[in-house]
């Protein structure tokens, strides 16, 4: 039934995704004109106890993809296989189930917080709805308790969302994710609206909790050093595509398609004396429309190795000769002049 | 549990001296909206010219305390002058007392404080079928339109813009002339029928913000039905607005119920609203002022107490407001 062999611990098996949000003129009498393209064919899984890392520039589908995930939109084709079921087709009871073990933390504190509900309600919400989760009397008991799992004063309570820093307000976007004792959570960009501080602070509590419940992360975000740090897999997206997926050291010390050799050679060294040693790559022009992709290979209008070949032919997400991980280059080739050793 | 490298943040400072005291939603609305000076003394006002009103001239089988009924014919004393003094004797005035007719007589000896108060009743009773009906009415297009989009948000809202486009007074003055015979409860719910349209569309224009709010979202990721994200997430979050409107167009009612008496199209005789006594006495004005300033004096002070109780309940409902420690 399923395309690839999923591992038998795999939490998430996520088939061929495609969302494609119709572009339409006219108010009455819609036109059809054509199609942002914004996950275009994504697959990977996501296993038991890991964090699976999405990086990618902004408008490559990240956001989507979580959405997606979340089952927040409707993808255009694919599927979700979760607990060998795909969660598109759940309906009624399934679905709420599937919405228990799923859960998202958002990116920014400011605007994922209901300013009208005190904390309690906000991280007791999910109780409500799913009131087997939780019997009535223990619920505040519960509340508080994530609140100090998360790092927070349980006393805080009844205060408002506006009471509190960024940081301490996306600690109770977690605590809200946490409430229903999820198997999965997606976090969007969840440190990006911080502080470089506060971002440690964050990331070290994931991790912390990732340990504690067993959870499972898919971790998106921009900043290639964060997710380094929390990522025991990456997957690096360029315009709806993922153009390489490995653990993440084959990512970091070997990559092998150009998309992530660039990236990787962005990253700001802290080391003056090793600064020079690197290679680094400028990519010219800007990302193509994802309302019009480029034929073939997406990144190939920015490439330097790009060929006829790559116009022509849409190189698959696959394990490539000289190299142990995938990647959708015709001509990957490890390259390690771009990157940061430790 | 936590790890030893997440300090709490929020446990420092203003906690060691000040308690935090576990307060509902609800207290602190109610605390809030007691600080708000102008909101109390205009509740205060309204309230009393609400008792006042009713208790006087009575309502249905309640007789009021008021000597006079509004619609007793009696022999005019004095041209109808007002019996009321306020300026005591030291001061050469007439002393403090009410007199037979403190605000006076009209042309046939009606007693005009029984009819102002009457008025009042009327207007008042408008005022609130308008503002509540009406408020009712256009949050629930404007919701259903904000939050559900596609076909119900064209249909609803077209159909909203078919309304507005209707002159409302030359329609309201058609319908409401046969609605004004069947008594004032149904002058006021065609009134109500028309006058939905602006708040709907603030309402809805809200919604479509508010729905694409990551809030929403994570509610929506939890599970929650539609009809608990409108009510818990988005509507609250729409208050403020809401009851601004509702208490302009509870005061625009009692002014679009003057207009009406005004033409001729409201309230009938021998029943009185507060509009059609200023209408009915406007030429009176240089003659017999009292007539006039009564009725318009009151037609002021609901307006203005209906709009300042409103602002305070807005501040009250929103949490983000400081002026108590919560």
């Amino acid at each position: 039934m399923t395309s690839t062999t999923p591992s038998s611990d795999a939490v998430l098996d996520v088939q061929n995704l495609v969302k494609h949000f119709p572009l339409t003129t006219g108010i009455v009498f819609k036109r059809h004109v054509g199609s942002v393209q914004a996950v275009d064919g994504v697959s990977f899984e996501l296993r038991k106890g890991e964090t699976l890392g999405v990086v990618g520039e902004s408008g490559c589908g990240k956001s989507t993809l979580a959405k997606l995930l979340m089952r927040l939109e409707e993808p255009t084709s694919g599927r979700v296989m979760y607990n060998g079921e795909n969660i598109y087709d759940l309906r009624g009871k399934a679905l709420r189930e599937m919405r228990r073990k799923i859960q998202i933390v958002f990116q920014d504190p400011y605007s994922s917080l209901n300013p009208r509900m005190t904390v309690g309600d906000i991280v007791g919400e999910p109780y409500e709805i799913h009131p087997e989760a939780a019997p009535k009397g223990q619920r505040r008991a519960k509340v508080q308790e994530l609140l100090d799992i998360v790092g927070l004063n349980p006393e805080h309570i009844n205060r408002y969302p506006h009471q509190f820093s960024g940081g301490q307000r996306q600690r109770i976007g977690i605590a809200r994710g946490l409430a229903l004792r999820p198997d999965v959570i997606i976090c969007d960009e969840p440190v990006s609206a911080l502080d470089v501080s506060v971002q440690a602070q964050v990331v070290n509590l994931l991790e912390s909790l990732q340990d504690e419940f067993g959870l499972s992360y898919i971790f998106i975000a921009h900043d290639l050093s964060v997710v380094r740090h929390i990522s025991d897999r990456v997957a690096v997206m360029y315009l709806g595509r993922v153009a390489e997926i490995g653990s993440d050291a084959q990512i970091y010390e070997k990559p092998t398609h150009p998309y992530t050799q660039a990236l990787l050679s962005a990253v700001p060294v802290p080391d003056p004396s090793v600064r020079g040693q690197r290679q680094q790559i400028l990519l010219s022009g800007d990302v193509p429309s994802p309302a019009s992709p480029p034929s073939g290979c997406r990144f190939r209008t920015r490439c330097w190795k790009a060929t006829d070949l790559c116009a022509e032919q849409t190189p698959e997400l696959v394990v490539r000769p000289g190299s142990d991980h995938e990647s959708a280059c015709h001509y990957a080739d490890v390259r390690e002049d771009v990157v940061v050793h430790h | 549990m936590s790890t030893p490298d997440q300090q709490r943040p929020g446990a420092g400072d203003e906690d060691q001296g000040i308690a935090v005291v576990a307060r509902t939603q609800g207290q602190l609305v109610r605390r809030r909206f007691f600080r708000h000076r102008l909101a109390m003394i205009s509740l205060v006002v309204f309230v009393a010219i609400l008792v006042l009103s009713f208790s006087s001239t009575g309502i249905g089988p309640i007789p009021g305390w008021w000597k006079h009924d509004y619609t007793t014919i009696g022999t005019v004393v004095d041209g109808g002058r007002p019996t009321l003094s306020v300026v005591p004797g030291f001061l050469g005035g007439d002393g403090i007392h009410l007199g037979e007719h403190p605000f006076g007589q009209d042309n046939k000896g009606i007693d005009y404080f029984a009819l102002t108060m009457r008025g009042t009743q009327i207007s008042l009773m408008i005022a609130f079928i308008v503002g509540g009906l009406g408020s009712f009415i256009g949050v629930l297009i404007g919701a259903a339109a904000g939050f559900f989009r596609g076909w119900t948000e064209t249909i609803l809202m077209r159909f909203t813009d078919v309304i507005i486009i209707m002159p409302l007074l030359a329609i309201v003055a058609v319908i409401a002339n046969q609605a004004g015979n069947a008594g004032p409860f149904w002058l006021a719910v065609v009134i109500a029928l028309f006058t939905w349209t602006g708040l709907a569309r603030i309402v809805r224009g809200e919604f479509l913000s508010l729905r694409e709010k990551e809030f929403v979202e994570a509610a929506r990721a939890a599970g929650t039905p539609a009809w608990r994200i409108i009510r818990k997430h988005i509507l609250p979050n729409t208050l403020g607005v809401i009851l601004v409107s509702a208490t302009l167009s509870l005061a625009g009612a009692v002014i679009l119920e003057t207009a009406l008496s005004f033409l001729g199209f409201g309230v009938k005789p021998p029943d009185t609203s507060l509009g059609r006594l200023v209408s009915v006495y406007q030429g009176a004005f240089v003659t017999r002022p009292w007539l006039f300033i009564w009725p318009g004096v009151f037609i002021v002070a609901i307006a203005l107490t209906v709009n300042f109780i409103g602002d305070g309940l807005r501040d009250a409902f929103d949490p983000r407001q400081n002026k108590v420690r919560s």
